[in-house]
């Protein structure tokens, strides 16, 4: 029977539920694309793992030569082998132009799985006879092309060709500059390998089919133990680019799932309009002998069915989009995805969507199963009020509770993403209450002297079936997610380009040679160098921590990297700079005992040592033990020279190694510097940290970008329910507005009262949007990113006027019609 | 836009009505409503207009009020050339010089008895608005009823709150469409002296719209409408 008069009154189709649907389609939409594009981007890590990799198994040493004995062992085993070095150095072209690299030295058996894709040519061909191949970049900036001569170290290498793809980039992502391809046979000519200098052995290792990587690598750390060797296989062959994908995908999902909340208040108000015109044959049935049980089960099926309408085109749309993104922009993601249709995102997002929508649609709902058969007699057919009954209250928590479940049971963040569901309905409740207190505020008011158009738009915000809360909500949620974004990409841009760029240097330069230090500083400051300084630099791996190995310390989180790879190792008779001391002490300037350390604060406490504690590292394969001296808090913003471990000289300062610098110079004398120190000094070379920072920028925008656009979909969902909001009133409104004409009020007065109405709705979602904004991006910046938080009344200030605007815009244009609707006819129909 | 047509020199006529036309588009082409009506009524006067449906009597008090255009004659009203003025100029006349009670009474829902009785004359920027709109209803026997809505007062009630509200800003003229069309038979007679009772206390003008001969008859002058003219 329900089904029958179900599909008897879905024949009007989706007629008065259309943004119902909409809000459906785009939080799901949302959701499911980026579901799906990050699905696609980790078939595509899984599938091309050991290409991204570059093996089945990768061994990293620092800047340690990895030893013969490894080689034997793997090669016993079956492998297959290839041997790369990569480090930073300086390409000069015979017209004086330089550029920083990140240059990678490879062997002929390089890459072992996939291939480089060299224009023209062949990769070996290209790297043989000290033949160096280049990003286009390279050759764009230099102005060479392939046969021209550049200056690499103390060598001089022919340009061979253009680097189009590299199959390994994911897995070894260069930071600092573009790439350059060398054969490894050309490093020893460049004089680049000195003691100390900042650079990284890997040897990659491929096995026959079916064999036992993971069983490899543990007999591996067991017939080398206290190594200290970083070791991958291909299962994790990209991390950084996974924990990057996994926390960004994470944060889209949620400002999806925003967009999804503000889409649900849409359906709770679309269904209600839509029963509220069913109402009469509602009640028709009821007279007919209908029990709320067959009307709340028709109703039921109506709904779910225009839900799942909305939901099946969110599902598309999240299908399609990942394509068409990644057409759009696939060159910008870390690791190319590969495309098809994923079902679990699709079908995670489709649930999302039905819980959502029921979650919203039950209280209509229950509503309309109320309506008497005597309502047909009144006016006002729906009930007033919802009878909370116990199955009603217990249902609507039961799916508010399936919702939030789903969300933190699919974030690997669990605890962020609890966080994100607390506020999201803390959110709701603000702004539902500030609704509320707009109302009652505006019933209290008394301006006896006021004008009547003021009055009237005040009064215009409490009557009865004003849409103040809704209007406040819709707008609110979704301002509160764009400005939330636009505070933390706002704190972003502020510490990377702002705070840093005061403060920091002009350049790095690293791998200057003992010897080299008087001349570097000589040649620097000839070229117009204001302020030079310099710390010894060596390259330390960790070995144990108190006598357990590295691997095996428990750590947290956030400090587990300082476990893993070489580590900056300096010594000093005197703290750093930017530094300051929080327990012990730091050693007499003539200090020449046992070897001390004075130990990043913060490390420290994740790693559970203190002072008297030992750490054992391994400087040019000798173990040295270095007993906690001093903690210390360091400001690495600074971006002044400064070391997790300093240590005391002595020992290490007999040590071969180089010498890091930084120094600052003004613009008109930046180039100068550079090319006089790399002419003088073919081996070192500078990092210019504008570009260093215009790259961290570029990266905080994209990201903010995706972010924005994400949030975007919020606000039009928001958008949405505020203009099905505004156009539930537009009837009323109209014929308040012909009365009021009839009753002498002017456009202008009437035009007046609705400003008031809409601008004090408008600010003060401003206001509160501006509030939820500045906690959640405290919030996030504060506990997530560990940086600081900067108030931004600017872009405070932009929210709550764009947001007054906003609404005065929607309001106004919803409105403009009923302002011109012509008295005659109306009151004739009436 | 003729507006030139001489009007006689009778100084104490409230409304002067000279050729009136009123042409309204529809789908199946212009429709001619009112064909050329003369009328003048006196100030004080009580007129009752009586007419089939659709003879024009609801146009000519559109018209009167200036919630309609005219598009053709001359329309003066307490002075006021109603064609030359533009809507705001109009919405201003009405606030100053009519009071129309409607046969649906046109309330706002959202407001109280006394906001809807209230907002005439706050927008005519009346200081004790509230006070005069209490006692307005208080007239009307409504004083118990100050803060309902009008979902929640009976149809007489109702056109009584209408009655109030169009007399609060003590208009020079009243126009009344059809008042008691939605009441009952005692209902509408007590909505009826009501509205004679205020009129004869505040020395109103009426123009008074209705099927009924007998509630016509209570006016000093009868005028007949048929097929848009005064016959």
């Amino acid at each position: 029977m329900i089904w029958t008069l179900a599909r008897r009154e879905l024949r009007s189709g989706t007629r008065g539920v259309r943004i119902v649907l909409a809000c459906l389609a785009l939080g799901v939409g949302a959701i499911a694309a980026v579901g799906s594009l990050r699905a696609a981007i980790d078939d595509g890590l899984a599938t091309d793992s050991r290409r991204i990799l570059g093996g089945d198994l990768e061994v990293q040493s620092g800047a340690q030569p990895l030893p013969d004995t490894l080689r034997d062992w793997l090669r016993g085993r079956g492998a297959v082998l290839s041997d790369i070095v990569t480090m930073r150095s300086m390409l000069i072209a015979p017209s004086g132009e330089r550029q920083l690299v990140e240059l990678k030295a490879v062997d002929g058996a390089y890459p072992l799985v996939g291939a480089a894709a060299v224009t023209p040519g062949v990769l070996g061909a290209g790297l043989a006879d000290a033949g160096v191949v280049l990003e286009p970049v390279v050759l764009e900036r230099l102005g060479v092309r392939p046969g021209d001569r550049l200056k690499l170290g103390q060598a001089q290498v022919v340009v061979r060709g253009t680097l189009m793809t590299e199959p390994d980039r994911a897995a070894s992502p260069t930071i600092l500059g573009p790439r350059a391809l060398i054969g490894l046979a050309t490093l020893p000519a460049t004089a680049l390998v000195q003691p100390g200098s900042l650079l990284n052995y890997d040897l990659r290792a491929t096995f026959p089919p079916g064999a036992d990587v993971p069983g490899v690598m543990a007999a591996l750390r067991a017939a080398f133990p206290e190594q200290g060797w970083r070791l991958r296989t291909a299962a994790e062959a990209a991390p950084a680019a996974a924990r990057l994908i996994e926390q960004t995908s994470l944060f889209l999902t949620l400002v999806g799932l925003s967009a999804l909340l503000v889409g649900g208040i849409g359906v709770s108000t679309g269904i209600r309009a839509w029963l509220e015109a069913r109402a009469r044959t509602i009640a028709t049935l009821r007279c007919l002998g209908a029990t709320t049980g067959t009307i709340f089960g028709t109703i039921l099926i109506e709904v779910g069915a225009l839900a799942l309408l909305g939901v099946l085109a969110g599902v598309a749309v999240g299908a399609v989009l990942p394509l068409l993104a990644t057409w759009a922009f696939g060159d910008q993601l870390p690791v190319p995805p590969r495309l098809g249709v994923y079902p679990r995102p699709l079908a995670l997002a489709a649930v999302y969507g039905m819980l959502t929508a029921a979650a919203f649609a039950l209280w209509p709902l229950a509503r309309a199963s109320q309506i008497p058969g005597a309502a047909l007699f009144r006016d006002a057919l729906l009930p007033a009020r919802v009878q909370a009954r116990p199955a009603l209250l217990a249902g609507n928590a039961l799916l508010v509770l399936a919702l939030v479940a789903l969300v933190v049971l699919n974030a690997e963040a669990k605890l962020f993403a609890l966080w994100f569901c607390v506020g999201a309905g803390l959110t709701v409740l603000l702004f539902w209450g500030g609704g509320a207190a707009i109302m009652a505020g505006a019933r209290r008011v008394r301006m006896p002297g006021a004008p009547a158009w003021a009055r009237l738009g005040l009064s215009n915000l409490h009557r009865p079936g004003a849409g103040t809360v809704l209007m406040l909500v819709s707008l609110g949620l979704g301002l509160s997610t764009l400005a939330s974004i636009a505070l933390i990409q706002g704190n972003l841009r502020v510490q990377v380009l702002n705070q840093l760029p005061a403060q920091a240097p002009t350049f790095f330069f690293v791998d200057i040679q003992d010897a080299q230090l008087e001349q570097f500083k000589t040649t620097a400051a000839a070229q117009g160098a204001t302020r030079i300084a310099e710390v010894p630099s060596l390259r330390a791996r960790l070995v144990s921590v108190n006598g357990t190995p590295a691997d095996q310390v428990q750590a947290t989180p956030d400090t587990q990297w300082a476990l893993r790879g070489d580590r900056g190792l300096t010594y000093s008779a005197m703290p750093p700079e930017g530094s300051r001391i929080v327990a012990g002490t730091w050693w007499p300037a003539d200090y020449d005992g046992p070897p001390l350390v004075s130990f990043d604060a913060n490390l420290a406490k994740g790693w559970g040592v203190g002072l008297g504690d030992t750490l054992r590292v391994n400087v040019l394969g000798r173990d040295i033990d270095l007993k906690i001296a001093s903690l210390r808090e360091i400001a690495w913003r600074s971006l002044s020279l400064n070391f997790t471990m300093v240590a005391s000289p002595g020992l290490l300062a007999r040590a071969p190694h180089t010498h890091l610098a930084t120094v600052y110079a003004d613009a008109g004398h930046e180039a100068g510097v550079l090319r006089a120190v790399t002419d003088a000094l073919p081996n070192v070379s500078g990092i210019r940290v504008a570009d260093v920072l215009g790259a961290v920028a570029a990266l905080v925008g994209k990201l903010g970008t995706a972010l924005a656009a994400t949030g975007s979909v919020t606000l039009v969902s928001g958008a949405l329910v505020l203009v099905g909001a505004i156009a539930a009133g537009q009837r009323r409104r109209m014929g308040d507005a012909v009365v009021l004409k009839t009753l002498g009020a002017t456009r202008a007065q009437i035009r007046a009262a609705w400003l008031v109405e809409f601008g004090l709705i408008g600010a003060v979602a401003g206001v509160l949007a501006a509030l939820v904004g500045t906690l959640a991006s405290w919030g996030v910046v504060h506990f997530v990113m560990r940086a600081d938080w900067v108030f931004l009344p600017g872009t405070l200030a932009t929210v709550v006027l764009g947001c007054t605007a906003l609404m005065l815009v929607f309001g106004y244009a919803g409105t403009a019609a009923a302002l011109r609707a012509p008295a005659g006819p109306f009151l004739r129909q009436e | 836009m003729d507006t030139a047509l001489p009007f006689p020199a009778t100084l104490t006529d409230l409304i002067q009505v000279r050729h009136l036309e009123l042409t309204v588009p529809a789908a199946a082409g212009p429709v001619n409503i009112l064909k050329g009506m003369d009328l003048d009524v006196g100030a004080g006067e009580a007129v009752g207009i009586i007419g089939a449906s659709g003879s024009g009597k609801t146009s000519l008090l559109m018209v009167l009020a200036g919630l309609e255009r005219a598009t053709g004659g001359a329309v003066k009203v307490a002075g006021h050339d109603l064609r030359a003025l533009n809507e705001d100029a109009l919405a201003r006349f009405r606030r100053q010089t009519v009071g129309i009670v409607f046969q649906s009474f046109h309330l706002i829902p959202t407001m109280t008895a006394l906001e809807n009785v209230a907002i005439p004359l706050e927008l005519a920027g009346t200081a004790d608005a509230q006070d005069r709109a209490a006692e307005g209803l208080r007239q009307v026997g409504l004083g118990h009823r100050l803060t309902h809505l009008p979902g929640q007062l009976s149809g007489g009630e109702q056109q009584r709150v209408a009655l109030a509200r169009a007399f609060a800003p003590r208009p020079k003229l009243l126009l009344a469409d059809e008042p008691t069309g939605n009441l009952d038979v005692t209902t509408g007679g007590m909505v009826m002296d009501l509205l004679f009772g205020l009129r004869e206390t505040l020395g109103t003008t009426l123009l008074l719209i209705t099927h009924d001969p007998a509630l016509a008859a209570r006016c000093g002058r009868q005028v007949h409408v048929m097929d848009g003219r005064i016959v």
